[in-house]
């Protein structure tokens, strides 16, 4: 019963919620905001689009309070690079990254994850070989392999399995 | 509008430093678009806008509205989503569009094509599938 009428519970969720704060909390909204949300998410089923199952809610909270943090610290190490002008030139290249994770939805995520970090840009994705090509703006003397793995492929392979 | 003068003066003072440190992030975004040399680099700069930027800028607009109109207004959160979202979209495209050209004219700057089958990518031995 509950499968026919949400099949896709988060979606309507998130549509709930953004009816809600595109036009403000009322008990009418609310309402107008529910059936749009099951209406619209029974016509996504007819797509048929994979389904996405979050595992582990834990790596989700993780991964959340980690991106901010490090989102501050590259803008804030971009600024700089680029502030300090042809004093400060640091050695950019590209980053071959072989990936464990396949799931279509995890991938989407790291896409966002690598692009709203600035220094890094997500330029090729190889789906036959599985390898991720980066540019990073300094490379430093980090490993952007290990760095890249198991600060966010681990916890995206734990909530997408 | 409401009067703005009803703004407690903290509340004035967070809203101009988040509205100046977006602004400023972005400016610098646009400088970075500038000054980098390669078109690799300069794909970089503009994310400075898209992240902080602009969430300096929406977070400052929702502390603002909410304490003139004394309910939450948080539809700025739906900005920074579709902009966390579609920006990824962009900028793929704009990078496989140089990668291709790049590779077309045979540029010296690129790392080692992928050719499909088990074709040898580079030094690192955790590389093989």
């Amino acid at each position: 019963m509950m499968r026919s009428v949400l099949p896709y519970p988060l979606l309507a969720l998130s549509l709930l919620v953004m009816w809600i704060l595109l036009n403000g909390l009322s008990v009418g909204q609310l309402l107008l905001g529910g059936v749009v949300a099951v209406a619209a998410s029974a016509v996504m089923a007819q797509l048929k689009p994979a389904k996405p199952r979050l595992r582990n809610w834990r790596a989700v909270m993780r991964l959340a309070l980690i991106l901010p943090v490090d989102i501050f610290r590259s803008n804030m190490a971009v600024s700089r690079q680029i502030l300090a002008g042809t004093g400060g030139r640091k050695i950019s290249g590209f980053v071959a990254i072989p990936l464990a994770l396949r799931d279509r939805t995890g991938l989407a995520i790291l896409a966002c994850i690598i692009t709203s970090t600035p220094g890094t840009a997500w330029v090729e994705y190889d789906s036959n070989r599985n390898t991720l090509l980066l540019h990073v703006l300094d490379l430093g003397s980090e490993d952007w392999i290990k760095l890249i793995k198991t600060r966010y492929e681990q916890p995206l392979m734990e909530i997408f399995g | 509008m409401t009067d703005m003068a009803d703004l407690p003066i903290w509340a004035a003072l967070l809203v101009a430093f988040l509205v100046l440190l977006g602004a400023v992030l972005t400016l610098i975004g646009a400088v970075g678009l500038l000054r980098l040399r390669s078109f690799y680099e300069r794909v970089h700069a503009p994310t400075l806008g898209t992240t902080f930027g602009a969430g300096g800028i929406l977070v400052a607009s929702m502390i603002f509205f909410s304490m003139l109109e004394t309910r939450p207004v948080l539809h700025e959160v739906l900005i920074s989503v579709f902009i966390t979202v579609t920006t990824p979209v962009t900028l793929m495209l704009l990078a496989r569009a140089a990668l291709y050209r790049d590779r077309a004219e045979g540029a010296e700057c690129l790392p080692v094509r992928h050719e499909v089958g088990p074709a040898n990518a580079g030094p690192d031995p955790s590389q093989g599938d």
